[in-house]
């Protein structure tokens, strides 16, 4: 166990380029662009359809689900198979180590079957870090959630889906309303955001779910909806989880609701095109009213579609990364052997 | 066997000694530190310390030894062997042993097995409670009688405010001391870091410093009220260190310690989600730590320990909110210190006085001290040396360590223990 293991930066290879996908923390703007001019080019720009494509063709993708999800779950699956990839999904939960194998082991069990990737969901944050730092060399870690942490790939289709509706990033103003605190959505997204250099990032909601210092991550905290509200550009809703109530965080959905729901008459306060966005699954009633969720201004479908091919844009660009740096270790290696060709030859010359 | 440790330079706090002089050691005790050999002595063994610093060997409030029931983890043998390392001779040990150090028969299978491995003393601290769930009282006399030094609870705090009124008078007749680690387990909340930006951005579940601090404030009130000796142990927040000062000054007989990691390392090193950082209570802000040394300088922190606890690998090998608690840190101890001297963060008397007499006189017993006729326990240290930590050397069966790759000035040379050579570093 070495002192310093690795800051953010474990998800780059020594080209610099994604070897991971565990955080959007320490990665530039180049990286996420590539990201989403990628995925674009997944999708037919008249039907909005994502067609098959044979990049991933004999890779095999497991996606390990310590934490129950359908959703994210099925659209990485989706994202696998466009690819033409070999998928594999286990819901582990705690099955296996409660009988006493350890996380590790679970983790080469699987890598010794051949898995070219692992897509993982995990409830401690940090956890996609940990499996990278323990993966081989060639196999790579896309983090689909961990803990509180981050889920970088939700936050990507987010991005996605706001250049689809306003071009530049840079000169808009976001809200984000809801649990800032427990949400690991809501930390990638404002990292997306930041590293876009969009003007102003909002975040509104009670102080019960907002983090000790939410000021650290950039953002102009808010805890009334009216304020928070004004002239944004886009209105991001985050899920409120039923065991905020239990715990004493908030207290009922229906006085969440009053302060912080989103009404068509609070909608009014942002620009008159703001697009309203939900990471889902949606609560109707409790985090936003239906007549927004089902109105003009959402695109909360949307989002579902891009996280398809926002997926299979990281995936095909993790893969391509890692060609390309065999590639060039080859060519470093030919070159070298070269070099000793021409110091073979330079000797003999010589004598 | 006779000893004499010549021309050393002897910083023995406990007499206000800093100078270059002889230590004569007889039948296990300190004859003299003096110029010249008392009459009549006559050295079988004569140890140079010409530019070495000859220390009262270091009393560490909280060391965990691994036994019993942690074996994997760590032997009495292996921890006593890597405290004289560290120039430690004196080790109080926690009650979370398993069994529970709450009853008479462990607190002697510890003492057994210390007096058999012959290295250091080791002093069993005994529990409140019985199996510490802070419900009911144990049989503190008894367990002062088989030799615990002190009572506590560990690291976990009694909750019940009734019970914990109920222990600190109980106890207060008997005179021992009680050892309080003060967190809110409400506040904790399941939470593994200080709340501050470092988990904002990592999304690691919050431990606020309101977990130490109201704590400790209510612990206060109690103690007061029942006027027993109370010790903190292992503050880690600014205000804590604020509590402490108003509670001496308003004359309570309370003393406090923090441990050695928290004047090093804050929440910024949990950047990595590197499981070795994760210590309870949690590695704070740098404000807190900051806090912290000043609070060592001014003497409200009384004594600073290792808080040394040996893990098994595995159990670090995991994510970090899933990892164990803990550093092995016997060994890092006095280097850690040193380098806290190096950097002008606290004067060099100040530091010894952490770790040798104030330490011993929390718990009442004569260690820690070269005055004539006390335990020959010193340890010689090269104030020069210059030293890389690196796991594989570690004496200690626990290799979890932040500090692995560190480079240090100032090693220990040699220990004595009860007037024995009990360590020598290899020359290597």
């Amino acid at each position: 166990m070495s002192a310093k293991l690795a800051g953010p930066n474990i998800q780059l290879n020594e080209l610099g380029k994604l070897k991971h996908f565990l955080t959007l923390e320490g990665l530039k703007a180049h990286h996420l662009t590539e990201i989403l001019d990628t995925a674009e080019s997944f999708i037919n720009p008249t039907t909005n359809e994502i067609k098959k494509v044979p990049i991933l063709r004999g890779k095999s993708i497991m996606n390990l689900f310590f934490e129950p999800s359908t959703r994210t779950r099925t659209t990485f699956e989706i994202a696998e198979k466009r690819l033409s990839a070999d998928v594999e999904s286990l819901d582990i939960q705690t099955s296996a180590t409660k009988k006493g194998e350890s996380l590790l082991d679970t983790l080469w069990n699987l890598q010794a079957m051949q898995a070219d990737m692992f897509v993982i969901r995990h409830s401690e944050s940090g956890a996609a870090h940990f499996f990278s730092q323990h993966v081989a060399p060639h196999v790579h870690v896309m983090n689909a959630g961990d803990g509180q942490h981050a889920h970088p790939t939700q936050a990507m289709l987010d991005m996605f889906t706001i250049r689809k509706h306003k071009g530049d990033i840079y000169d808009l103003t976001v809200a984000i309303i809801g649990d800032v605190l427990h949400s690991r959505v809501v930390r990638s997204q404002i990292q997306a955001l930041s590293i876009l250099e969009v003007r102003e990032i909002r975040v509104i909601g009670p102080k019960t779910l907002m983090p000790e210092s939410p000021e650290a991550m950039g953002v102009h905290v808010y805890h009334n909806m009216e304020e928070g509200l004004k002239d944004v550009d886009v209105v991001i809703m985050v899920r409120l989880q039923n065991e905020r109530m239990t715990s004493a965080l908030i207290p009922s959905e229906k006085e969440f609701f009053k302060l912080y729901g989103l009404t068509e008459q609070r909608l009014a306060l942002a620009k008159p095109d703001a697009i309203v966005m939900h990471p889902g699954p949606i609560n109707r009633g409790v985090e936003i009213d239906s007549a927004v969720a089902d109105g003009p201004q959402s695109v909360i479908l949307e989002q579902v579609t891009y996280g398809i091919a926002v997926r299979m844009a990281v995936m095909a660009i993790i893969m391509s990364n890692a060609a390309q740096l065999a590639q060039h270790k080859l060519e470093l290696e030919q070159q070298a052997s070269l070099d000793l060709v021409d110091i073979d030859n330079a000797m003999e010359d010589t004598l | 066997m006779r000893h004499i440790i010549s021309n050393g330079r002897v910083i023995d706090p406990s007499q206000n000694l800093d100078k270059i002089t002889n230590v004569y050691l007889a039948r296990g005790r300190v004859l003299a530190v003096a110029d010249e050999a008392p009459e009549g002595f006559t050295a079988d063994q004569e140890i140079d310390a010409t530019g070495k610093w000859v220390l009262p060997g270091l009393v560490d409030l909280q060391a965990r030894l691994g036994e019993p029931g942690n074996q994997y983890a760590g032997s009495i043998a292996s921890e006593t062997q890597a405290a004289v390392a560290g120039g430690i001779t004196s080790i109080c040990c926690p009650p979370d042993t398993s069994p529970v150090n709450d009853s008479q028969a462990v607190t002697e299978l510890l003492q057994r097995r210390a007096r058999q491995a012959a290295t250091a003393f080791v002093m069993p601290i005994g529990a409140m409670t019985q199996e510490l769930e802070g419900e009911r009282l144990s049989n503190s006399f008894s367990l002062k009688q088989a030799g615990c030094i002190a009572l506590s609870q560990a690291n976990k705090s009694i909750q019940n405010s009734l019970t914990l009124k109920n222990a600190l008078e109980y106890n207060s007749t008997l005179d021992i001391p009680i050892f309080l680690r003060c967190e809110d387990t409400q506040l904790k909340n399941g939470g593994v870091a200080h709340s501050g930006p470092v988990s904002s951005r990592l999304g690691l579940p919050e431990i606020p410093p309101a977990a130490e601090t109201a704590a400790l404030a209510r612990d206060l009130i109690l103690v007061e009220e029942s006027g027993v000796k109370a010790h903190f142990s292992q503050i880690s927040c600014a205000r804590s260190v604020e509590l402490i000062a108003d509670a001496k000054k308003r004359g309570l007989p309370v003393t406090c310690d923090v441990a050695i990691h928290q004047l090093h390392l804050s929440e910024m090193d949990l950047l990595g989600f590197n499981s070795l950082f994760n210590v309870s209570p949690p590695l704070r802000g740098m404000s807190d730590k900051q806090a912290l040394i000043l609070g060592v300088k001014s003497g409200i922190i009384d004594a600073i320990v290792s808080d040394h606890t040996p893990l098994e690998k595995d159990t670090k090998l995991l994510p970090f909110g899933e990892s164990a608690p803990g550093i092995s840190g016997l060994e890092t101890l006095l280097s850690l210190l040193l380098k806290l001297v190096q950097d002008n963060a606290i004067e060099l008397m100040t530091a010894i006085r952490c770790v040798t007499q104030m330490p011993a006189q929390i718990i009442d017993c004569q260690r820690g001290s070269l005055t004539e006729g006390s335990s020959a326990d010193l340890c010689i240290v090269d104030p020069e040396a210059i030293w890389t930590l690196e796991t594989q050397n570690m004496m200690s069966e626990g290799k979890n360590t932040p500090f692995a790759g560190w480079e240090f000035v100032g090693q220990v040379e040699q220990t004595f223990f009860q007037g024995r050579p009990v360590y020598k570093k290899s020359q290597a």
